[in-house]
């Protein structure tokens, strides 16, 4: 009996990454408004949640791919293609903004699609595979709008108002980010389908042995994956109200930092959404501090990267090296 | 004699679960000592000490004269201790040769390895024990058994010392083992100690100088081999009388429910025909590389024959998959739980449940509360000794694991149930009382297949035996009769009924 009650306790210990992470999250805010008094203005924390929205958006269908085993390194390209694709059709074709945001949707659920094929049926390495789609991508964003941002100007006031406007105080790209997270949370916890991609990563034999279809799991979760990074692309330009060919460069990192802090294994059958979402949050604070503590941008990346470094050594630490 | 090793008063416990209680153990040089113990008994643990993977909690550690302390597998290899794990530990994506002579290629010029002298010597290695493979391909491409035998060549070209082998047989056949046998005396007369695992205890009289007996991590009992008998042993272990006789036969034979019609693959196994019907137990033997795995793999739907008719209930299902036919009743346990078996980082419950997460789920949303039912009603029925149902599955003994895996299987409540090695690594009380839960099974309408390595588990738990040869089925016996030669002419290629 003794024994049962100690590894349940140890069992919850590891269960408190998210809280430890929140912890973490709120000893760093508290920090932070201290140190610098503009961090917790409206403005400050409503940018910040805007310009974090979009990569948590990315985190979510990374933790997925990270889940199942594998990794999608052309999230950030495929943003920037939905987006300039959406743009660009709707400023030089001159269609409607709506047909415009489903065929940039339709196609990254293509790419998505396309990528899977790569990887279940030709069996090429996901690194690989989503590293072409990412130089694909991006080469694509840049053909199509010849390599600088354009303009779409004032087109529909619902459109402007999912980017800019705000629901209960909260700036929408940010409500939609917590929607999201708290329904593939859920999914992810509970759904049939969704905890195969855990039992696929796990062990992809032994989920074959098991009667799951492994390939259909891997298909489900690079389609979702890049559908998702299709809308955080949709969304930017909702936004922001241009089709910028660079949007999404080096997102795939942040989206990569933020689920492995949140506790998602680089080698598959382990991680949470509300985890990611909890580590793009600490991304988003860290890039936020140096902001605000007038710390040059030429930073960010370095200091994202060692942050990275120092969650995966902790994680080792705890889980064990493999 | 003077000892070459001696370990004195190990403890080890793992987040509560005291695995070792102030163990003592010692061996000499040209001695074969047998650890035994029931599953979860301590035997791997003790031996994971001794080669520096685990650090005991107290106790110490003497090598020829001297104290180790700090041990780590890199010392202890150097100092000439050697271990062929319970658990295959090789790369299966590298080349059977490099797998051999892994920390340790032959060199050419500086850094440069020369395949050639590697591919030579790993070929000789492996023809002393009798085994005739293709050094260059991928260790993965081959079945378990010969990746264990691949494992205990490495093991015994390394100049080793002492030499420990955790369950080496648990998945050869007797005329394997035999050769591993001949081997450990050469070694043994060259004075290398040896531990020996295995819960078969036929092995441990045949080649054991002494025994030591773990139970719940404490040592209860040593001595020499000639001094007892098995039943001895087996008090020991479990601490009380055992029945272990086979389960009756069965008196009526049920109706066909799987026929399986000329079925081939290509390099796999060639025209294999057989039925299995309600209330029986057929057995499957045969030596490595005979395509038993290949063929059942197929039936269940892993693999689609080239040619070839499945029907299960008189419908045809050689096209379907492997889902469709566990829906419909039709499971395979596989010989290899970890590759293909067990999520091992993955808690009891999720493992239990893997396989019917339908049964667990209400409107597509799996129910926590039905999963750790069904976790813990058939971790329950197979005896499991766990510490908690979340804890992952990777920290169970090895038999342990196997009866997780079991379990898993069992939660489907199949109709027909083909296993593969079933009490692999299973301890001898345990054992006992799977065949007696296969043989309810199927007195209560189950048909039974099963292959095992083990010749007495064949003729003890069968009604009917098939034997196969070099991917040929070869022959067909009734268990009551069959005797161990008969089998193994068949196995061996000698004797050929089916010959066309
Ligand atoms: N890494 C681990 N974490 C937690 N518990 C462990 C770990 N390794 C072993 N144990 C526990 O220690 C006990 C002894 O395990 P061990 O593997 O030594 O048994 P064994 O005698 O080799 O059994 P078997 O015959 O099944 O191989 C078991 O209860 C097991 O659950
Ligand atoms: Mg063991």
């Amino acid at each position: 009996m003794e024994n049962t009650q100690n590894s349940s306790i140890l069992k919850k210990l590891f269960g408190l990454r998210e809280a430890s992470l929140a912890l973490i999250i709120i000893a760093f805010a508290a920090l932070l408004s201290f140190m610098a008094p503009g961090f917790l203005s409206t403005y400050n924390i409503n940018t910040t949640l805007i310009g974090l929205s979009m990569d948590g958006i990315l985190a979510v269908g990374m933790t997925l791919v990270l889940v199942v085993g594998g990794i999608d390194l052309s999230v950030g390209s495929v943003m920037a293609f939905a987006n300039v694709l959406a743009g660009m059709t709707m400023v030089t074709l001159g269609l409607n903004i709506w047909l415009s945001v489903f065929i940039s949707i339709a196609l990254s659920v293509a790419i998505g699609f396309s990528i899977s094929q790569f990887i279940t049926k030709i069996k090429l390495s996901p690194f690989i595979t989503t590293l072409s789609m990412m130089s694909i991508g991006r080469g694509l964003a840049y053909i199509i709008t010849k390599g600088s941002p354009v303009s779409i100007g004032e087109i529909s006031q619902t459109f402007d108002f999912i980017g800019g406007g705000k629901t209960f105080g909260i700036p929408n790209p940010g409500l939609i980010l917590i929607l999201l997270v708290i329904v593939m949370d859920f999914l992810m916890r509970n759904s049939k389908t969704f905890r195969k991609i855990y039992y696929v990563g796990s062990n992809e034999e032994a989920a074959k042995f098991s009667g799951i279809n492994v390939n259909k799991t891997k298909i489900m979760v690079y389609i979702l994956c890049s559908s998702l990074a299709g809308f955080a692309g949709i969304l930017n330009l909702a936004r922001f109200g241009v089709a910028t060919p660079t949007v999404g460069t080096g997102a795939e990192l942040r989206a990569i930092a933020g689920a492995v802090i949140g506790g998602a294994s680089l080698t598959g059958g382990e991680g949470t959404v509300l985890g990611a979402f909890l580590g793009i949050i600490l991304v988003a604070l860290v890039n936020n501090a140096l902001v605000l503590l007038g710390v040059s941008v030429y930073w960010q990346q370095l200091v994202v990267g060692l942050v990275l470094l120092s969650a995966v050594i902790i994680d080792m630490k705890v889980h064990g090296s493999k | 004699m003077s000892k070459l090793l001696e370990m004195r008063g190990i403890s080890k416990s793992f987040y509560g679960t005291q695995a070792l209680k102030d163990v003592n153990i010692q061996i000499e040089p040209g001695e074969i000592q047998a650890v035994c113990g029931e599953n979860g008994a301590g035997k791997s643990t003790l031996m994971n000490i001794m080669t520096g993977i685990l650090q005991p909690n107290e106790g110490e550690i003497i090598f020829e004269g001297e104290k180790l302390s700090n041990l780590d597998p890199r010392t202890a290899q150097e100092k000439g201790i050697s271990i062929v794990h319970q658990e295959l530990s090789l790369c299966p994506e590298v080349s059977v040769a490099e797998n051999i002579f892994m920390g340790r290629v032959p060199e050419k010029r500086k850094g440069m390895v020369n395949f050639k002298q590697m591919r030579q010597e790993a070929d000789k290695v492996l023809k002393r024990l009798n085994l005739d493979i293709d050094v260059r391909q991928p260790l993965g491409k081959l079945g378990i058994s010969e990746q264990q035998m691949v494992e205990i060549a490495k093991a015994l070209s390394i100049n080793a010392k002492i030499l420990i082998l955790d369950e080496p047989t648990s998945s050869l056949t007797e005329s394997e083992s035999q050769i591993l046998f001949d081997n450990l005396m050469r070694l043994k007369e060259e004075g290398i100690a040896i531990f020996f695992i295995s819960h078969r205890l036929k092995e441990i009289f045949k080649i054991c100088d002494s025994f030591t007996v773990l139970r719940d991590g404490v040592h209860v009992g040593d001595g020499r081999v000639e001094d007892v008998d098995p039943d001895d042993i087996v008090r020991m272990m479990v601490g009380r009388e055992l029945d272990q006789a086979y389960p009756d036969r069965t008196t009526e034979v049920g109706q066909n429910i799987l026929s399986v019609e000329n079925i081939s693959r290509k390099d796999e196994f060639e025209n294999i025909s057989f039925r299995v019907n309600e209330k029986e137990i057929v057995g499957l033997f045969g030596l490595i590389g005979a395509g038993r795995s290949e063929a059942m793999q197929t039936v269940f739907g892993i693999n689609q024959p080239d040619s070839g008719r499945i029907t299960l209930f008189g419908k045809d299902i050689t096209a379907n998959n492997t889902r469709e036919n566990i829906d419909q009743g039709l499971i395979y346990i596989t010989e290899d739980r970890k590759e293909q078996g067990l999520f091992l980082d993955m808690d009891l419950n999720a493992n239990v449940v893997a396989a019917d997460l339908e049964q667990v789920s209400q409107n597509s949303l799996i129910k926590k509360k039905k999963v750790k039912a069904i976790g813990e009603k058939f971790v329950e029925i197979m005896n499991t000794k766990y510490a908690s149902l979340d804890q992952p599955v990777k920290s169970l003994s090895g038999g342990n694991q196997q009866k997780v895996l079991l379990a898993k299987w069992l939660a489907v409540d199949p109709r027909v149930l083909i296993l593969d090695e079933p009490t692999r690594g299973i301890d001898v009380g345990a054992k006992f009382e799977i065949h007696t839960a296969l043989r309810e099974l199927s007195n209560n309408g189950h048909a039974v297949m099963f292959i095992s390595s083990e010749l007495p588990e064949i003729l003890g738990l069968s009604d009917r035996i098939l034997v196969m040869h070099q991917g040929k089925l070869v022959g067909e016996l009734d268990a009551d009769t069959a005797t161990e030669e008969e089998v193994m002419m068949y196995a061996s290629g000698r004797k050929n009924d089916f010959k066309n």
